[in-house]
């Protein structure tokens, strides 16, 4: 029987969250609320030096300053911070020497999202920092990694070890009264990964950390500082499922990124966090600020591909500063149900002879709302700045919605700035031709989605090339072979 | 005093008076209450994020001029189109002039505002149009509704032609300095009626003057409207545009907007569809140096199946000048089929000058084909050095190239000596010869 566009769309609104389960393993978790002396906890539990504690405090203060933003094209309740509870680590505080010494229900989680500990060392090569919940429980690789100089920690161990690195760079991309969550990250972060690759190394491997929400009514955190020190080589990957539930849970994660001199950074994300069921109850609020520095030629890229969570708000960055460096944004979008995304970049040339690429493939079904929000924005001083942006908007179905918000702001008469942007929908005529050739429908959607984003699947690492491909698959289970 | 106090207690004077503007009571009061609780727009607003009018709203304008001004054909006469019979709306510091203007009542009523509120055979018009397309909520807009007196009327009945194009001029003189022009125009087009109009606003002298006009056109079942807006004002002249379009099947709405001079220029340009099968073109040429300012911001609301829209607007900044872009296109669910382009092309003469740019699309209907596009960049130099090989000087090369630049908006112009005008004041503020006639 052909397969329609109808029929599509039923099984896309019957789809339920495939990760959805919950383990069971004792938590430790605060009570809930939010106040100074929750903070002052936080970073007691975690053994934090002094100037620590005092940087989180002074982010609350200025936290308590500031309003939640509504300017995105987003309609949500807005999270009751005083109903969530702070930190939640598994209670087995012991570092394991091997992976049998992992709680089994632990180890089970992993198996079911398809993430065996043991196939990544071995066969993917790829150390992973596994946060559960706010708390790394296991660190691969890393002596391999040390041999080269290269620090990859928790972000916990890095305040305690390598304290002048970390206060050198905290917060000096995106300050703590950056916005609203950014703020709140800053004074109740809970952990998070640390990465530093010392002068001219080329890290040899892909950098990977999994994040997942797991405890009921557990906000989550995370705080990413990525540092690659002159003419080194960076590629960093970074992937999340999470668990279902019904009340709206709220992540506000922060990342910076600083490439020095020559340094190159690769960020790629799979974004898969619980989107909510098919009425659009439950789901995970990803409010997350990703900002990077780059100084002289160095290259920032970041890679993302976005199917999960109810709401997105989420503004991969770069500053352009040193003189001929670049900045790349490619990004996949995809919604579904009552999902809503509001997400793009910001490029901001600051030094002259800075390029810049967007590309962002939106892809909406169901009844959702999915918004491109850009900025680029060149200054006096960046003599002969490039830009090209590309928005591409994808839709299924006249219940979905795309938008495009492309700010444009040129103070040099040097530079050269092109945007375009296309919304359409999967041509009759193309599926028509795939009919033709013995393909059915649901393949020919699925060959099409996959030509649309195939500019940005290109651009991750291989290993999650094939992640991501999957996750497309999930999100538009039914259409894409 | 701030200038909206001053407006606030002009109303109240103005609500005293016997006039036209007493027809209109209760939109009036209605408009002043929603200026009362907005006030200026600020760059706290998205819409007005790029545009100030901080330094607009420090001058003490007044709304009343203290006195009549008339002027001599000879002082006007070069920002009158001549070499074409047209009709013309002519108004003097606000007040009709009756001696430069030709209106007419045979055929289509081509008229004053303040005629058709208060003669009872428009009655049923002025009901069944007036303030009803135009933003309510809109403080701006709705500032100019709650001193509404005066302004352009033109009807055109069902299946009329208006041969000859309408030009509509406000005058703005030296005898009534700090004046604050608010006119008011309506414009409607019943079945299958055309109409061109060329829409002037021009001060007489470097006094600063500020124009908050609200136009309002409806464009019946394949009705046609040719318009173009000519903006070349002196340095000290500020205006602010709001056009309401609302579009009926098979109509075609094109606007052109030719900004190349004032101090501070809004131009708020919005189509509204209220049937299938609309065409809606809106095109622009901006070329401005000094300090000058141009904001463009076009709303295309489609709301009903196999509509088109069509837009391209040119951007030349020398010197200081600024720009703001804010193409917004809009399509609804029921919006099916819908094609909508959108251009903007920018170049930055010198490096003081800016850009801000923002096109906007926002789709809700999935078989659609909509696309913007948008560049900031320079002339080439291959090509300048290609045309100084061919004994071009540099100065003219580059005068050739710009004006080729911005030529594919004025090949869509329709009455000829709007083009040669419009060719004419380019060629000038590029300061070349261009010497052939488009």
């Amino acid at each position: 029987m052909a397969y329609t566009e109808e029929e599509l769309k039923k099984e896309l609104e019957t789809k339920e969250y495939e990760y959805g389960f919950y383990t069971d393993i004792d938590s430790d978790t605060f009570p809930v609320g939010l106040n100074e002396d929750i903070v002052r906890a936080i970073s007691k539990r975690k053994n934090e030096p002094n100037w620590m504690t005092e940087w989180r405090l002074d982010a609350y203060e200025k936290f308590l300053k500031m309003e939640e933003p509504d300017w995105a094209n987003v309609t949500y309740k807005k999270p009751d911070l005083q109903s969530i509870s702070y930190y939640s680590a598994p209670k087995s505080q012991v570092k394991y020497d091997s992976l049998d010494e992992v709680d089994p229900e632990l180890l089970k989680t992993f198996e079911k999202l398809g993430i065996s500990l043991e196939e990544q060392k071995k066969l993917a090569g790829v150390a992973v920092d596994i946060v559960m919940d706010s708390v790394s429980v296991a660190t691969t690789f890393k002596d391999t990694l040390a041999e080269k100089g290269i620090i990859f920690c928790s972000i916990s161990e890095a305040i305690k070890e390598r304290p002048e690195l970390v206060k050198k760079y905290i917060g000096s991309v995106i300050p703590r009264t950056d916005n609203y969550y950014a703020a709140l990250n800053s004074a109740v972060f809970s952990d998070g990964s640390f990465c530093y690759i010392p002068k001219g190394v080329h890290c040899p491997m892909e950098l990977s950390t999994y994040f997942r929400i797991n405890q009921a009514g557990t906000g989550q955190f995370e705080r990413t500082l990525v540092i690659a020190d002159e003419g080194s080589y960076v590629s960093y990957l970074e992937g999340c499922t999470a668990p279902a539930r019904d009340e709206n849970q709220l992540h506000a994660a922060v990342v910076e990124l600083i490439a020095l001199d020559d340094a190159e950074i690769k960020y790629s994300t799979v974004q898969n966090w619980f989107p909510g069921d098919k009425n659009g109850k439950g789901g995970v609020f990803n409010f997350v600020t990703k900002r990077g520095i780059c100084h002289e030629r160095a290259k920032i890229s970041w890679t993302q591909v976005e199917t999960g969570s109810a709401v997105t708000w989420k503004y991969p960055s770069c500053i352009l500063k040193g003189n001929d460096s670049i900045g790349e944004f490619y990004s996949i979008a995809l919604t579904n149900n009552y999902q809503q995304a509001d997400t793009g970049t910001k490029m901001i040339h600051l030094g002259k002879r800075t390029k810049s690429t967007i590309i962002s493939k939106g892809i909406s079904a169901g009844h959702s709302q999915n918004s491109y929000r850009g900025l680029v924005k060149v200054g006096a001083n960046a003599k002969n700045a490039r830009n090209f942006s590309q928005c591409d908007s994808l839709l299924m179905g006249n219940s979905c919605g795309a938008h495009t918000f492309p700010y444009i702001e040129a103070k040099s008469k040097t530079a050269k700035i092109e945007h375009e942007a296309t919304t359409s929908k999967i041509g009759e005529d193309q599926i028509f031709y795939c009919n033709q050739r013995g393909i059915d429908t649901e393949k020919a959607i699925a060959l099409i989605v996959n030509g649309f984003s195939k500019e940005v699947l290109n651009k991750l690492p291989m290993e999650f090339a094939v992640e991501a491909q999957k996750l497309l698959e999930i999100s538009l289970e039914g259409s894409v072979g | 005093m701030e200038l909206k106090e001053t407006l606030l207690s002009s109303y109240m004077a103005f609500d005293a008076q016997d006039g036209p503007q007493r027809k209109l009571q209760d939109q009036r009061a209605a408009a002043i209450e929603v200026f009362e609780q907005q006030g200026f727009p600020s760059n706290k607003e998205e819409d007005w994020k790029y545009t100030s009018l901080r330094a607009l709203t420090k001058v003490d304008y007044s709304v009343f001029p203290k006195e009549e001004v008339s002027l001599k054909l000879e002082e006007v006469k070069q920002y009158i189109l001549q070499d074409v019979d047209t009709y013309k709306i002519v108004f003097v510091d606000g007040i009709y002039n009756a001696y430069l203007s030709e209106t007419t009542h045979e055929g289509a009523d081509i008229c004053l505002l303040s005629a058709a509120l208060t003669k009872r055979k428009y009655a049923p018009i002025i009901k069944k149009y007036f303030n009803q397309i135009a933003e309510k909520e809109a403080s701006l807009t709705a500032l100019n509704t709650a001193f509404t007196n005066e302004g352009a009327f033109i009807y055109v009945p069902e299946g009329k032609q208006v041969e000859k194009p309408v030009q509509i001029i406000h005058f703005a003189t030296t005898k009534n300095p700090k004046l604050l022009l608010q006119p008011r125009n309506l414009i409607v087009l019943e079945k299958n009626a055309e109409l061109q109009v060329v829409e002037r606003h021009q001060s007489l002298s470097d006094n600063t003057t500020f124009t908050n006009v609200v136009t309002e056109i409806f464009t019946e079942q394949n009705a046609q409207l040719d318009y173009y807006k000519i903006q070349n004002d002196q340095s000290q002249a500020s205006l602010i545009d709001s056009t309401y379009i609302a579009q009926q099947k098979h109509s075609h709405a094109k606007v052109h907007t030719f900004s190349l001079g004032g101090k501070l220029i809004r131009n708020n340009l919005n189509f509204y569809h209220k049937a299938p099968e609309i065409i809606s073109t809106m095109k622009g040429i901006t070329l401005i140096e000094g300090e000058q300012f141009v904001d463009h911001h076009t709303l295309v609301h489609h709301a009903h199946p196999n509509s088109e829209s069509h837009q391209d607007y040119k951007g030349i900044y020398a010197e200081k000048a600024t720009g703001v872009f804010n193409g917004k296109i809009v399509v609804e669910k029921e919006a099916q089929k819908t094609n909508a382009f959108q251009k903007n092309n920018n170049i930055l003469m010198d490096d003081k000058a800016s850009i801000n740019t923002k096109p906007q699309l926002e789709i809700f209907a999935d078989d659609v084909k909509c696309s913007h596009g948008c560049t900031i960049g320079q002339l080439d130099e291959d090509a300048l050095f290609y045309l100084q090989t061919r004994g071009i000087p540099k100065k003219e090369a580059r005068g050739l190239l710009t004006y080729a630049f911005a030529n594919n908006v004025l090949q869509s112009v329709q009455i000829d000596s709007v083009k040669k005008r419009i060719n004419k004041l380019i060629a000038e503020k590029l300061g070349v010869n261009i010497g052939f006639d488009v």
